[in-house]
């Protein structure tokens, strides 16, 4: 993975002064609030519900043990803990003081990790394929491509003040597993017709309160100019987005009310000023960056039997092991999706048995999901029986991958100020429900996912089960939306009318799950029979 | 009732006026009903407390409960970590946020 070299150190390493040359000043009186809080913000450190929270970038998602283990100190240390794995692949604290702020910076500049611009109206934290580089599937590994990226977005002045906040996902493979058309802009690297990688451009999708899917403005932008056109994408959406309205300040409103056509002329006219203009990053750099993500030395000959007589081993590796390119290994998902439980949340030990798990079986790497679990992207199948049992043994072995207990959930008005419902106790109460009536296995892939407010955090637009919490008068409510997908087969979600209470929610899940139960064909998952038979059979079970 | 309520600018823990001081605890919340922007604009220049501002309440077994449930769960802390709240023995204290 991905070293700093003696820049990235350098610019972290005067960032974490700069910021405690800021904090001192506000702890002084020397900074009123509204002075401080760009300044806060900048560096992912938000005021929440219960204290300040901390916003750690995880870089599309990559980081090895000694990472994870400075994440786990930072919890012991500065908050209660634990964190909170996010649906953009960071981790969050919700217990911060301000005046230990800089010391956790450093902290984790130490390990050549930081927190800037996970939030601001700037380019967040580029996010990708969670099985980059071990997926059976892909064209190449992405992660390149996102460090090359991230270089290039990291302090660049003419973005750091954006009409609105900019996200980007890299993926290389025809399997969508970053919910790339759902960003400001999504990449996917593809193969021409002779065999060459470029990079195809979706601009303008997002989820919030207006989600839309990305249109495609280029299915082939060389490599070598890669840059440049995102560049040329950013430049134009500077120029023209909205800066009057928050709420029609993103690309996705821009694109569409320029329309993708006129958009894309926009970019292209851009993209030839700049071509000539030395935008793009010396090929060297990029080989540079290539070389820290070669394969880890794979055995060739690794043993490919695995021994299913325990049948709770075996259903752990039939839902939570994927595919690798490497023969004798697989990826393997560590769930945060315990039943009853708290998605993403993990503690400082959890943090560490994981940790010492990638050391020992995966090469040192782990990979954070946007689904908020953990990936060990290199095991080998002989490995994985011992990497289970450690698991299980401490809570995290939940077979649960991609069903309807691995639920995408924000942390909500438990946690955060904009939030107007709970989401994360009608996930544990959905977990609860299906792991007692034992639905779970016989449902297949479910993906539910949980927003406790129109901001769209917990990606409920794109459930094939979605949830949105309101606020009635005061009174939490929740509504129901169904035929969501942030794949490959991406869709926006539909609501099927009015919204539940707390409980009134779980069963209309279980309802809803019931008339998919009734209507599948052979091989359809829920998605696939919502699709085929439309929202009125499940809006009839529901309101009558 | 009206109470004034922020965070404090250190520890960003959320505190309520209680007439003359801040408190972690509700319970010591002061009703500031025609006062709230004249405290909240001394308290905040003299720093003991980051971005004041006033919430309806009412009386509740004898003491002050936000009306919005966002400042009640403010109050006691997250209602899915009863450990992290500021009353973790209480199993009853649920009740009164939701």
């Amino acid at each position: 993975m991905y070293k700093y070299d003696q820049y990235d150190q350098a610019m972290v390493d005067a960032r974490v002064e700069e910021f405690r040359d800021q904090a001192r000043r506000r702890l002084e009186g020397r900074l009123t609030e509204d002075q401080f809080k760009p300044l806060r913000l900048m560096n992912g450190l938000y005021l929440q519900l219960h204290a300040y929270m901390l916003r750690v970038a995880i870089p599309y998602g990559t980081l090895d043990s000694r990472q994870m283990h400075a994440l786990a100190d930072i919890a012991d240390k500065y908050d209660r803990g634990y964190g909170h794995f996010t649906t953009r692949q960071n981790i969050q604290y919700n217990w911060i003081k301000l005046e230990d702020a800089a010391d956790i910076l450093a902290d984790l500049a130490k390990v050549e990790m930081h927190a800037i611009q996970t939030s601001g109206n700037c380019i967040r934290n580029i996010s990708s394929d969670h099985f980059a580089g071990a997926a059976a599937d892909e064209v190449v590994d992405p992660r390149p491509y996102a460090e090359l990226l991230r270089q290039w977005s990291s302090f660049h002045p003419e973005f750091s003040y954006l009409p609105r906040k900019f996200k980007i996902a890299v993926i290389a493979s025809e399997k969508d597993r970053a919910a790339m058309r759902l960003h400001d802009i999504g990449i996917n690297i593809v193969t021409n017709d002779v065999g060459e990688p470029g990079a195809a451009f979706y601009v303008g999708g997002g989820m919030g309160r207006t989600p839309m899917i990305a249109p495609c403005i280029n299915s082939f932008v060389p490599l070598d100019q890669l840059v440049t056109y995102a560049e040329a994408c950013l430049r134009v959406y500077n120029r023209h987005g909205r800066r009057d309205n928050k709420y029609k300040a993103r690309i996705k409103i821009l694109v569409h009310e320029l329309g993708a056509e006129e958009y894309t002329r926009q970019v292209e006219a851009e993209f030839a000023h700049l071509l000539d203009q030395g935008v793009e990053p010396p090929l060297a750099e990029l080989e540079r960056i290539k070389g820290y993500f070669e394969d880890p030395l794979f055995e060739t000959a690794a043993d490919s039997q695995i021994d299913r007589i325990d049948p709770d081993f075996a259903l752990w590796i039939d839902r939570n092991t994927v595919a690798h390119k490497a023969d004798g290994y697989v990826s393997a998902v560590i769930s945060l999706k315990p039943v009853g439980g708290i998605p993403g949340d993990a503690t400082a030990e959890q943090m560490r048995l994981m940790a010492d798990l990638a050391k020992d079986y995966s090469f040192d790497e782990l990979r954070v999901m946007h689904t908020q679990n953990i990936v060990l992207p290199h095991v080998r199948k002989a490995d994985l029986h011992a990497l289970w049992t450690a698991l299980d043994a401490a809570g995290l072995g939940s077979p649960n991958l991609d069903t309807v207990e691995d639920i995408i959930a924000c942390p909500g008005l438990d946690y955060c100020s904009l939030a107007n419902a709970r989401s994360i106790p009608v996930a544990q109460k959905i977990s609860e429900r299906f792991a007692q009536t034992g639905k779970t296995a016989t449902l297949g892939e479910l993906k539910l996912k949980i927003s406790g407010c129109i901001n769209a955090c917990g990606h409920h637009h794109a459930g094939h089960i979605g949830i949105l919490g309101v606020d009635r008068k005061g009174v939490e409510n929740y509504q129901l939306l169904l035929g969501g997908s942030e794949a490959e087969d991406v869709s926006l979600a539909k609501i099927t009318g009015p919204g539940f209470d707390e409980n009134g929610i779980v069963d209309a899940v279980e309802t809803v799950t019931t008339v998919y139960e009734r209507e599948r064909a052979d091989g359809e998952r829920f998605l696939d029979t919502y699709r085929r038979i439309g929202m009125n059979p499940f809006k009839e079970a529901l309101y009558g | 009732m009206r109470l004034l309520t922020g965070n404090d600018l250190k520890t960003g823990a959320v505190t309520w006026w209680t007439g003359a001081e801040w408190s972690i605890h509700i319970e010591d919340a002061a009703d500031v009903t025609g006062g709230e922007e004249e405290i909240a604009r001394r308290e905040e220049s003299a720093r003991r407390v980051n971005v004041p501002y006033a919430v309806d309440a009412d009386i509740h077994d004898g003491s002050p409960r936000p009306s919005h449930i966002k400042e009640r769960v403010r109050a006691l802390g997250p209602t899915v970590r009863p450990d992290l709240t500021l009353k973790p023995a209480d199993p009853e204290i649920g009740n009164w946020v939701i």
